[in-house]
């Protein structure tokens, strides 16, 4: 118990180190780009969904984004799955404890938890590094247990650090090089991260769009009766003085 | 009048007649509703009550659809959440309506409270609805924790984890109690069935009664009112109605109808718009499913909890034990109970109270608000001070400052109220 309530105390100093010192890549994306979302649907069930579920998502939701039943069936189901079917990892989850270390993490909700800004920049950070057990580590999550995906895509970046002196004070600047080129120029590779973390805030809540175009139509009739009852409250106090 | 409404007003009284000759309904409408006399001068602090009423109703509602759907099982229960938020028609509207409505519900409450503290409303003979008010106080506390639970969330894990590991700083029988509340020795499937229970159904009905008692008691004594006089003082000498009173029914009825629907008009653009509230209604990490293995770097409490979780982390441990800052969070809270004791001033209302009253509420509000902002951060978040204090880290030392300014609001009252000049009261209510 004391000790839990002490490492309560000295924990916002991990949290630094595990993350807060990284300055997070603005993700800029758009949530009503049907688009996008789509091409970013078509890069998960393609590279994050071999190993990550997401486990609340049903495939016929992708429906939303205006593709048609059989467009998912042949372009997005690779497992057998059915069209109602939520996406389950084709890895078995013993299989993936063993190879990884840890079983991989669902990604049903991941947008919301680690922020799109987060994973967007994640997913650029990868380099080449021989003292991790993948070969690869990230900066935004540094010792990461997943190897980088993608690398056939962006080609194999490493980490260049240059110390600088500002008048005696030491600063080190960390870098990623791409030191061999992908499939795609880095700008593709951009808007590809970029398309599928738009996917993944999708997917985190499908409904977020309707939510907020509910929200427009409650609020505009709030107005009216906010109208009607100060209205009403108006008339009966007339006679109180 | 036609035929036919004619026969309706006859149904109408007859059934009210049948009913009256068996249930006092005539009698209680009017005592509670049409007779009830309130001060006609309610300003904008007396919206809150009839607005927690309402949030109380909405929860309740809201959360009979979520139970329809929602799993109390730890390999479930996480999953179950987000197939009401996606698979269940109108799902995800309902669990954002009973998720803001909580924090909403701490809002509202805690100005309904600020309100009493305004204007001296826990005072003589109002002591027991002050009383009665603080139990619910407590039991929404009880009601919010056990909720937040439920989700099984990291932040749902690890918080209700250090909370009750908090028991378990009680010296001699602590860890047992600990043990006993959690039904394991450490959070697991048994703590989110109980809590389940405790959420959904017992103090659910021990609020319910609670919120009548505390209307019984208000519509007994009457309500207080921002000039702190009593309105029962002066009175027509022929209907016995008071001068300054005003039936609840319709006046307040109507009136509390618009506060209703702009309290719904910012309910809504949060539920529609920002149900996370930046993160602070709906935590980041609660998105990640319990991981006993996994602790979060940083766990808050949920922001309605964060001044008194302030507090804990403010009072160094005595003796390698966490008791004292257990025993003066407690403290923080069920130091509300004296308040109508405490207070020796010789008027209610803050209008006539004299500069001391005023500037002590001011630092009070200023110092619940500092520890609430600084509980929902890590200790470090504004650095350490230099040699000079032994780096001791800002944000503690502001804590601990803060947390002498909170209980001395309490603990000195009876002095400063007493020595505190005051203006006379009117003798009727003014607008």
């Amino acid at each position: 118990m004391r000790k839990l309530l002490l490492a309560l105390l000295c924990l916002p100093a991990a949290a630094i180190a595990a993350g807060g010192e990284m300055r997070l890549d603005h993700a800029n994306i758009d949530p009503h780009d049907a688009i996008s979302i789509q091409r970013g649907a078509r890069t998960f069930v393609n590279y994050c969904l071999n190993c990550h579920s997401a486990a609340s998502m049903r495939y016929n939701r992708l429906m939303d984004l205006g593709l048609t039943e059989n467009q998912i069936k042949d372009n997005l189901i690779l497992t057998g799955a059915k069209v109602g079917d939520t996406m389950i990892a084709s890895i078995g989850r013993k299989d993936a404890k063993a190879f990884f270390g840890v079983e991989p993490p669902d990604l049903s909700v991941i947008a919301r938890a680690k922020g799109v800004d987060y994973l967007y920049t994640y997913m650029r950070t990868f380099y080449r590094d021989e003292a991790t057990p993948t070969g690869w580590n990230n900066l935004a999550f540094p010792n990461v247990g997943m190897p980088h995906a993608l690398w056939q895509l962006q080609g194999t970046q490493v980490l260049k650090t240059e110390v600088t002196e500002h008048g005696g004070h030491k600063q080190e600047h960390r870098k990623l090089e791409l030191a061999v080129p992908g499939s795609l120029s880095p700008m593709e590779y951009d808007k590809l991260t970029r398309d599928l973390v738009n996917y993944l805030a999708f997917m985190a809540e499908p409904e977020a769009t309707k939510r907020t175009q509910i929200g427009v139509v409650v609020l505009l009739f709030l107005t009216l009766l906010l109208a009607l009852t100060w209205a009403l409250k108006q008339a009966y106090w007339k006679d109180v003085h | 009048m036609g035929k036919f409404t004619g026969w309706l007003c006859r149904t109408a009284t007859a059934t009210v007649k049948w009913i009256d000759e068996r249930f006092p309904l005539t009698a209680n409408w009017k005592a509670h509703m049409s007779e009830y006399y309130a001060p006609k001068n309610f300003n904008f602090w007396y919206y809150f009550g009839s607005l927690a009423l309402l949030i109380l109703v909405m929860q309740i509602i809201t959360g009979i659809f979520l139970t329809m759907h929602y799993k109390p099982d730890a390999a479930q229960a996480f999953a179950s959440v987000e197939y009401i938020m996606r698979d269940v028609p109108w799902g995800s509207t309902i669990r954002y309506m009973h998720s803001t409505g909580a924090s909403l519900f701490f809002v509202v409450v805690y100005l309904h409270m600020f309100r009493g503290l305004l204007y001296g409303s826990y005072r003589k003979p109002r002591e027991l609805l002050w009383l009665v008010g603080v139990v619910i106080y407590l039991c929404l506390m009880a009601e919010a924790f056990f909720g937040y639970l439920l989700p099984w969330g990291q932040m749902s894990y690890w918080g209700a984890q250090v909370i009750v590991n908090l028991f378990a700083a009680i010296p001699f029988i602590g860890p047992d109690l600990a043990v006993w509340i959690r039904g394991d020795y450490v959070v697991s499937d048994a703590t989110l069935n109980r809590f389940f229970a405790f959420h959904v159904i017992a103090v659910p009905l021990v609020l319910l009664g609670l919120v009548a008692a505390h209307l019984l008691a208000l519509h007994e004594v009457g309500s207080n009112n921002p000039d702190g006089i009593e309105i029962k003082k002066k009175k027509d000498p022929n209907t016995g109605v008071p001068l300054d009173g005003i039936a609840f029914y319709p006046y307040y009825v109507v009136k509390d109808l618009f506060g209703v629907v702009v309290f719904l008009m910012v309910f809504s653009a949060i539920v529609f718009f920002a149900p996370e509230m930046g993160g602070y209604f709906l935590e980041h990490n609660n998105f990640l499913p319990a991981d006993p293995l996994k602790t979060p770097p940083h766990i808050a409490p949920v922001w309605y909890f964060t001044p008194f979780y302030s507090i804990l982390r403010a009072v160094p441990p005595l003796f390698g034990s966490q008791f004292p800052g257990v025993a003066a969070m407690g403290l923080s809270v069920m130091i509300f109970f004296l308040l109508p004791w405490l207070d020796r001033g010789t008027v209610k209302s803050i209008r006539y109270r004299g500069g001391i009253y005023k500037t002590a509420l001011a630092l009070f509000v200023v110092s619940f608000l500092v520890l609430g902002y600084l509980g929902t951060a890590p200790t470090n978040v504004w650095g350490q001070f230099g040699a000079w204090l032994g780096h001791a880290e800002r944000a503690t030392v502001v804590a601990r400052i803060f947390t002498l300014i909170y209980f001395g609001f309490f603990i000195l009252m009876p002095w400063y109220t007493r020595i505190d000049k005051t203006r006379p009261e009117p003798e009727r209510v003014t607008s």
